[in-house]
């Protein structure tokens, strides 16, 4: 158990957008709500999903939405209380606790802002260990929880509960809301119980997202750049298969989601290779000279190159140096019904799902 | 009819003359002064005796100016700004002020208030105003204020409630407060655009004393026949009544300046501008005759805004850098520099302290104070010192390039003697004799824009009518500042569509520039 501190609130920050893979919404929005709360009503309480009773009910709060919406227009705050009770009174039992449904940087800050308001605790767990785009992506899908009954609330204080058929009509039918909503809205779903939770979730996100925000913006005590990567390396499994420069990014939307290409150029050890980066929101495949080296649900993200700082896709611009780094998905993605749900080929890709330590390997 | 131009920056005020074509007549450096008036003054008589012009001949007069950038910096001289949110429910889990700097929170005084209003991305309603209830919050500031700051919630795509507080504010505080609306100010990212606009509503009195020094001193000076501009970061003029209103818009000016000026010297439109000042060099990006904008949020001070700042990079190298040799052999040059003493400390001009420019003269690239004492300089110590000043050059150019093809550079600012012939990646490099004052002249070619930003959904209004809309908005927005209305072109348009929104939801940007009113 710990309390998080506003500099333990920027860490998670800087190591949630590293695992949002280039999406999971602006950090610095989410990271704000949650230095409010802190400031306002006091520190979250951090604890592991062992120190809270077996049968309690833990709920992860969000937001779903349009990011570029949410820098406009956040919530109040005051989302959760109602999205909670929708919950509450539905099951007959209490919330015991939270959780962040994602890595990313407006919903890993979500929780810890519900955490400091109301005191239940934080659970140091997640159902994705990185940021991806549709509800449905969750390793409790594949463990055969539903995301239902689910509350879906916004600001002005109008709120809906949801039964669906499966996980997928749920994606669908709360964006709608949402849409209606203003194009973000609060929901609080997968209601679990604790034991539930710890073998669905991945756990152990948010610390680890901490100790990656901890390295970068320590940075000045390594003694180079790359010693500070190798750090962050060591402590993700990850690997960099690029130093590279930025020389082209298109944007397009279709059906409601940010579709796009970065195309890289390498430098110093990465001079006269090539790079291409997919993404649908959260970065989905990187191409090193026409070579597939990195899919889904493997994050694919990108670190500036002097200070380590994860860039997320709104971010990007030409002539921006970064390092394409690769790090390993959760092992519970790496089943087949987990690539089905999140793998290359649900991004319509014509390609086979391969860990992301093996193409490294075959790389090298 | 003749033009004059100043910058006043933090070491130097320079003066330009052009005449009707654009070309130099005449250009001097005076000292920066603390009264900003007495400065200008110095600089436009020097200009005027040196070159012989009436006086009355002068009819525009451009000004370029960090004193706005400086205020906030040091905290001098703000405003205590009373911040109006629009908004409630909505937006009160990050309040205003929210991770500002203590010292400058406390010098607006902190004042906010989050209140029902704002509307959503489509233009729906949000909630309505309670005019009882911004009329309590107003009278509770009476006189704990100096000025106001309205920021209503995609103001960007409604502006009718930030207008109708407007007048509320007017009706109870009296018509004389001064008021900063935030879809006059700034795009999308609420927080980014209401810390511009309560920074903006704190420099009133600031941009005030800049603009009656800048009309007193061509008064003085009998500079009495010419209109009057400010420069905005964005290479464009504005009227001084426009910059009273909008003050924020003179931050970062004056690389912006610089830049366009150093487009205007070598008649290029496209190139990367290197700046070589006594203790930096600065980059920027000419891209079709306006500086790339950076695309990062700009801190100011502190204080997180969403400026159109120019995108420049700045790596300590300039004409005074300290040049050392290492123990291992190595020879750096820079960061720290011997700034203004230059003309003290240098070997050239009898000092002990080896600068790049010693280093200059010492390879016959320039003649510079007494070059025979830089025998006491080592040669291959001078070899390495010039690599090292290359190095460092061509790395921070490539940083700036957008592709690896060979680009054009334009070399400007005190500094550019230190700079080699050749640079890796760099097909060919253009100077000027007046390259030291490219940002006054940069100031005094200026022309004046207008901009609009706006969300549409093209399935609801069709795009080329969106795209009219907002090309008339950046035009009258132009016209406001001064332009005339003949002339004016669209520079720029950018459509950004926007990620999870419904129905083909697009932020519309457009640039408008035009020729100043005759």
């Amino acid at each position: 158990m710990k309390y998080l501190s506003i500099e333990n609130i920027k860490n998670i920050s800087i190591g949630a957008a590293m695992l949002g893979a280039g999406g999971g919404g602006n950090p610095f929005i989410g990271e704000l709500m949650a230095i409010n709360a802190t400031r306002k009503y006091g520190k979250a309480k951090l604890i592991s999903v062992d120190e809270i009773d077996s049968e309690a009910l833990v709920v992860p709060i969000s937001v779903m939405g349009a990011p570029s919406v949410q820098l406009e227009k956040f919530p109040s705050g005051k989302e959760f209380i109602k999205a909670f009770n929708l919950l509450e009174s539905h099951l007959h039992q209490k919330i015991k606790a939270t959780f962040p449904i994602e890595a990313g940087g407006v919903n890993s800050m979500i929780p810890i802002m519900v955490a400091a308001k109301t005191g239940i605790p934080l659970i140091d767990a997640d159902s994705m260990g990185r940021a991806l785009p549709e509800l449905q992506m969750s390793t409790f899908t594949l463990y055969g929880h539903t995301a239902t009954p689910m509350s879906v609330v916004d600001e002005k204080g109008n709120g809906a509960l949801l039964e669906t058929i499966d996980n997928y009509w749920t994606e669908r039918i709360a964006r709608s809301i949402a849409v209606k909503m203003g194009a973000t809205a609060t929901v609080a779903s997968y209601p679990l119980h604790a034991k539930d939770l710890s073998k669905a979730g991945i756990l152990g996100v948010v610390s680890l997202c901490e100790k990656i925000g901890e390295i970068v913006s320590n940075i000045n005590n390594f003694l180079t750049v790359k010693d500070a990567l190798n750090h962050l390396l060591e402590l993700t499994k990850g690997f960099c298969f690029m130093e590279a420069k930025i020389v082209d990014i298109n944007h397009e939307t279709k059906a409601g989601f940010n579709f796009g290409t970065v195309k890289l150029e390498g430098f110093e050890s990465s001079k006269g290779e090539k790079g291409e980066v997919d993404f649908q929101n959260e970065n989905i495949v990187f191409k090193l000279n026409d070579f597939v080296a990195i899919t889904a649900p493997d994050i694919i993200t990108f670190l500036d190159v002097e200070s380590l700082n994860p860039v997320t896709n709104e971010e990007l611009k030409y002539g921006k140096r970064v390092f394409v780094i690769g790090i390993p998905c959760s092992d519970k993605w790496r089943t087949k019904d987990g690539i089905k749900l999140v793998g290359p080929r649900y991004f319509h890709y014509d390609i086979d799902y391969q860990p992301v330590e093996k193409r490294f390997k075959e790389f090298k | 009819m003749i033009k004059i131009g100043i910058d006043v920056g933090g070491t130097n005020t320079d003066a330009v003359l052009l005449d009707e074509a654009d070309k130099v007549i005449e250009a001097i450096k005076t000292h920066t002064t603390k009264d900003i008036q007495s400065g200008i003054n110095t600089a436009v008589a020097k200009i005027l005796k040196k070159s012989n012009v009436d006086p009355n001949d002068i009819k525009q007069a451009m000004l370029g100016t960090t004193q706005c950038t400086n205020a906030i910096v040091e905290r001098k001289d703000l405003a205590r700004v009373g911040v109006l949110r629009l908004g409630f429910p909505a937006t009160q889990s990050v309040e205003p002020y929210t991770e500002w700097p203590d010292d400058i929170t406390r010098k607006l005084s902190g004042k906010f208030a989050i209140v029902s209003g704002g509307y959503e991305f489509n233009g729906e309603t949000i909630a309505d105003l309670n005019f009882q209830e911004i009329k309590k919050i107003l009278l509770s500031w009476k006189n704990k204020i100096d000025s106001v700051a309205i920021i209503g919630v995609f103001s960007a795509i409604n502006n009718k409630q930030e207008n109708e507080v407007t007048q509320l504010v007017r009706e109870v505080l009296g018509p004389e407060i001064p008021i900063s609306v935030s879809s006059k100010i700034g795009s999308l990212g609420l927080i980014t655009r209401e810390n511009a606009t309560i920074l903006n509503s704190s420099l009133y009195n600031v941009i005030h004393r800049v603009c009656e020094g800048f009309k007193g001193a061509l008064a003085e000076q009998k500079v009495t026949n010419a209109s009057i501009f400010i420069c905005q970061n964005d290479g464009t003029l504005m009227s001084t009544d426009y910059a009273e209103k909008y003050p924020i818009l003179t931050i970062g000016s004056g690389p912006t300046n610089s830049i366009r000026g150093a487009s205007y010297l070598v008649k290029k439109k496209d190139a990367l501008v290197l700046d070589i000042g006594g203790t930096t060099s600065d980059i920027g990006v000419l891209s079709n005759g306006f500086p790339r904008e950076s695309s990062i949020a700009e801190t100011v001070g502190g204080v997180k805004t969403n400026f159109r700042m120019p995108d420049i990079l700045s790596v300590g190298l300039g004409g005074g850098s300290i040049v050392r040799k290492k123990s291992d052999g190595t020879v750096t040059v820079g960061p720290d520099s011997v700034g203004y003493e230059i003309e003290e400390k240098a070997i050239v001009f009898g000092g002990d302290i080896i600068t790049a420019t010693d280093i200059a003269v010492k390879l016959g690239m320039v003649k510079i104070g007494d070059s025979s004492l830089t025998k006491k300089i080592n040669l291959s110590l001078a070899k390495k010192a010039f690599e090292t000043i290359k190095g460092i050059l061509s790395e921070a150019l490539d940083k700036m390039k957008t592709s690896s093809q060979q680009t054009n550079l334009i070399l400007v600012g005190g500094g550019a003697i230190i700079a080699p012939l050749v640079i890796e990646g760099i097909s060919q490099i253009f100077k000027d004799r007046y390259g030291s004052v490219a940002n006054a002249i940069g100031a005094t070619i200026a022309q004046i824009s207008g901009e609009s930003e706006k969300i549409y959904q093209y399935d609801l209004i069709p795009r080329e009518k969106a795209l009219n809309e907002s090309k008339n908005e950046a035009t009258n927005q132009a016209i406001g500042a001064g332009a005339s209305k003949n002339g004016i072109r669209t520079v720029e348009i950018e459509e950004i569509p926007l990620a999870y929104a419904p129905n083909d939801t697009v932020r519309v940007k457009v640039k408008v520039v035009g020729q100043i009113k005759g």
